[in-house]
């Protein structure tokens, strides 16, 4: 298990890598989709099913393919791959790369110091995160109702013709 | 049996938050910014299952699934604001969006 872990991590971290610098927004979209799938695995390994469940279906399933959906309403295809490799010279990537190689650097750094107790393998199903999530966060859920309801009606506004 | 330190899902986790915030100070483009986003908030879902692990415990589980729900009520309005955007001023440049109009 533990293979399987390091290996879905780099994995995800590639794929993550690769969403953010390629200029095709498809291909992009289609790296999210693998990181996605990877932090699935990681989840599963790390003892949470339900998560690593909701993580395709919602994520990879219902929130990536109302991005792709955009895209192709917006990014007239091979244009747009075009125009982002024009905003994206090499000297743009200069302080981007400065700034976050400089947070990864000290959040990095300050982890790897601790080191921290080794996490066992104990699966927390379904069973158990649904009786916390509707006793001790039941006001949590019924925000997350109103949160999505408000998304809903600020989508259907914005997305209004006038 | 142990599996992985605790440190080291919380490095994976950094990774993709810095990653995430790479591509947003990266991208020009709005519907790439929104992507990176992604990519930092399941950075930080992993945190949250990563500490549900090690302290066996269902909450940070929970806490993923409201990042989830916060994640499909923002792509639903970004991307409805991004056509917006596009319909008006015909490109999803950041740069572009410098002028205020009531």
């Amino acid at each position: 298990m533990t293979q399987v872990f390091y290996a879905a991590s780099a994995l995800a971290v590639v794929a993550a890598f690769l969403t953010v610098t390629r200029s095709n927004a498809l291909h992009a979209v289609l790296y999210l989709v693998l990181a996605l799938f990877a932090l699935a695995i990681d989840f599963l390994v790390l003892g949470a099913p339900f998560i690593a469940a909701l993580e395709i279906i919602v994520y990879a399933g219902a929130i990536v393919v109302v991005i792709l959906f955009v895209i192709m309403m917006v990014a007239g295809g091979a244009a747009s791959g075009e125009q982002e490799r024009r905003w994206l010279p090499p000297r743009a990537w200069i302080v981007p790369s400065l700034l976050a190689g400089a947070l990864a650097v000290l959040t990095i750094g300050s982890l790897a110091a601790g080191g921290g107790q080794a996490i066992t393998a104990t699966t927390i199903g379904p069973r158990e995160v649904g009786a916390v999530l509707f006793t001790t966060y039941l006001i949590g859920v019924e925000l997350a109702s109103v949160l999505l309801l408000a998304g809903l009606v600020g989508a259907y506004y914005l997305g209004a013709r006038d | 049996m142990a599996i992985v330190p605790t440190s080291h899902v919380l490095i994976v986790s950094a990774l993709l938050v810095c990653i995430g915030a790479f591509g947003v100070l990266l991208r020009r483009n709005l519907l790439f910014m929104l992507l990176s986003l992604e990519v930092m908030l399941n950075g930080a879902a992993l945190a949250f299952i990563g500490a549900s692990a090690r302290w066996q415990q269902p909450d940070g589980q929970i806490f993923v699934m409201f990042i989830m729900a916060m994640a499909a009520a923002e792509v639903a309005v970004g991307l409805a604001l991004f056509l917006q955007i596009y319909r008006q001023l015909s490109t999803l440049d950041a740069d572009a969006l410098d002028v205020m109009r009531g």
